[in-house]
């Protein structure tokens, strides 16, 4: 193990951690929104990766197939909000079990349709190729993945702090009753976060693809790490999902490199600390 | 208690115990073993949920720490005994832990964290091949011989899982008119009030939550002596979640809820297994339709329907009756 598996890795787990940050921002956002943990998010996210695979296979380029994947999750989030959310309108516990209900029908949906087979989401062909510098060879797939989490948490960032929009958004997490007395359409505000959050998550899960592949299970195996980043970070707190995510893709990534059989238990440990000695999370601006 | 339910107990209980008797086919003896099981796991997530409106998604994790800890223990040369004793107090212990966590976060917030950590026993049951053989899972050497008594075919599995059934449904019917239970009841409904009335809203919720998490336990080790083999795949979110689905659809706060809610699942889980490989389409479905309408669940809702039926029906006897008088 010399310092080059610890340069590598540590460019993985940051890697991992922007694929993270797409899943969890979109996931804090309803969160702290809607009141509701969306327990489908891992399986959007993991439908995101089947729709890549699909788009790629009818000749899609890349980045194409992940703004198809996210834009079709994105449609499905509408659905979702619309149709079914909607009814259960201040029954927060039942709008949490049904979303837990789609997320089976969606993985069973996407078993069937793809198989059990694990799907290879290749890289762009230009990307596939290593970046030299200093006698090192960076994974290029990877770097890009890690822009774009960040050019997708800056605009994220000024979404909710620049715009009118992000405004709104605010004002409902913070007193949904009053944002509502002052005018502010937070009916409408609902169906827009669910369809950003969804469509991050989808976008997330193309992007994910090249790393992880898309396989039945992949939305069990998300779905805690993004429960993770916002015990950590803090629900509904944009800051905390970023940070979150990153520390859940550090964790995560030398656990499994390092320690395999215990990948799972090392993330246990900074949970349980959080929840002891700061239960709203390292940014959370309230109690989850 | 009144004289009819007493009637309708006494009437349960002679039907559960000719069960095998009646049905005679091994198959369906075994399935009625299944559904007293997960019954049990029913009753013991609906502790939670029914009387303390805590929504917890993590009871598989008992399945886990209890299941594998008496299989190891009883491979590794202990008695069966003190094997099963071992692993329903470390599982017990481990829902300790448990509920310190997750009552740290009350509503929403528990919902996400004990579906965390359910998912990580998950995820450690999966990885740590060493110890819990992975994807392969443990195989149990043999049911125990409680007071030399041969339980190995399936209707004295059936009475032994019946016996175990009944004591922790006396348990839980006194758990639920006691004192406690009134104040579980009462940190569901108002936990401010109670605060102020000067009780510890946490403390009850947290013991609620250990005893919750000892009959899992309990029922884990039944579902380990049943299927004498535990894989990761019995700690999955899905596991949780049949239970979970299991107290709803039937009615949580209700004793008989869980029981009809497990009855009915483990039924069209069997049923539709026989045809296609996987159900979770219908499982996803259950959950979405019992959640939108039918939120109470079956029980209470049959019951009001009933009622109403009845009160009509004096309703119109009354109003017959007084015409006249008009």
């Amino acid at each position: 193990m010399n310092w080059q598996f610890w340069i590598v890795q540590t460019l993985n787990s940051v890697a991992y951690g922007g694929m993270l940050f797409l899943l969890s921002s979109g996931f804090s956002l309803i969160f702290g929104l809607m009141r509701i943990p969306n327990l489908a998010h891992g399986a959007f996210f993991m439908l995101g990766a089947y729709f890549g695979f699909s788009a790629l296979q009818l000749g899609f380029h890349f980045w194409l197939a992940a703004i198809l994947g996210g834009l079709g999750v994105g449609l499905l989030g509408i659905v979702v909000e619309r149709v079914i959310l909607r009814h259960l309108a201040g029954n927060e516990q039942g709008q949490v079990l049904v979303t837990l209900g789609i997320s089976f029908i969606i993985a069973d949906v996407c078993l069937l349709v793809w198989t059990g087979d694990p799907m290879p989401l290749p890289a762009p062909e230009s990307l596939r190729p290593p970046l030299r510098f200093a006698g090192f060879a960076f994974p290029t797939y990877r770097l890009v993945v890690l822009a774009i989490a960040l050019v997708a948490a800056v605009a994220l960032y000024l979404l909710m702090e620049r715009t009118r929009l992000g405004a709104m958004i605010r004002a409902g997490v913070d007193d949904m009753e009053m944002a509502r007395g002052v005018g502010i359409p937070v009916s409408r505000l609902f169906t827009t976060v669910f369809l950003l959050g969804a469509t991050l998550a989808g976008i997330g899960g193309v992007l994910g693809g090249p790393m992880l592949n898309a396989y039945p299970g992949l939305d069990a195996d998300m779905l805690p790490l993004a429960l993770i980043v916002v015990i950590l970070g803090g629900a509904g707190s944009l800051m905390g999902a970023f940070v979150g995510s990153f520390i859940v893709g550090f964790l995560y990534n030398f656990g499994i490199a390092l320690a395999p059989d215990l990948a799972y238990f090392v993330l246990f440990l900074p949970m349980v600390l959080v929840l002891v000695f700061l239960p709203q999370g390292l940014f959370g601006r309230a109690q989850i | 208690m009144t004289r009819r339910s007493l009637i309708a107990l006494i009437v349960c209980a002679a039907v559960l115990a000719a069960v095998p008797a009646i049905i005679r086919h091994e198959f369906y003896i075994n399935l009625a073993s299944q559904i007293l099981i997960y019954a049990l796991l029913a009753l013991s997530v609906n502790m939670m949920l029914g009387y303390g409106g805590m929504v917890s998604l993590g009871h598989a994790a008992y399945l886990g720490v209890a299941g594998y800890a008496c299989i190891l223990l009883t491979v590794a040369g202990y008695g069966q005994l003190t094997a099963a004793l071992a692993a329903v107090a470390l599982s017990t212990a481990a829902a300790a832990l448990f509920g310190v966590l997750s009552l740290r976060a009350p509503g929403l917030g528990f919902i996400m964290i004990t579906l965390a950590l359910g998912q990580i026993v998950w995820g450690i049951a999966y990885r740590a091949n060493d110890l819990t053989g992975g994807d392969n899972g443990l195989t149990h050497p043999a049911r125990p011989m409680p007071f030399g008594i041969d339980i190995r075919d399936a209707s004295s599995f059936y009475y032994f899982t019946l016996i175990v059934f009944a004591v922790a449904l006396f348990f839980m019917w006194r758990f639920a008119r006691s004192p406690f239970g009134a104040s579980l009841m009462g940190a569901r409904d108002q936990p401010r009030r109670m605060r102020m009335l000067g009780h510890n809203v946490w403390l009850i919720r947290w013991i609620t939550f250990v005893i919750a998490g000892f009959w899992g336990s309990v029922a884990s080790i039944l579902y380990v002596y049943y299927n004498v083999f535990l894989s990761p795949h019995a700690l999955s979110l899905q596991q949780s979640a049949e239970i979970l689905l299991m107290a709803i659809l039937g009615g949580a706060s209700t004793l008989t809820g869980p029981i009809v809610g497990a009855v009915i699942i483990t039924l069209v889980k069997n049923v539709v297994s026989t045809y296609v490989e996987r159900w979770n389409i219908l499982l996803g479905a259950i959950f979405v339709v019992v959640i939108m309408f039918m939120p109470y669940g079956l029980v209470p809702g049959c019951r009001q329907l009933w009622q109403r039926l009845h009160s009509r029906r004096r309703h119109k006897a009354v109003a017959t009756a007084s015409e006249p008088a008009q």
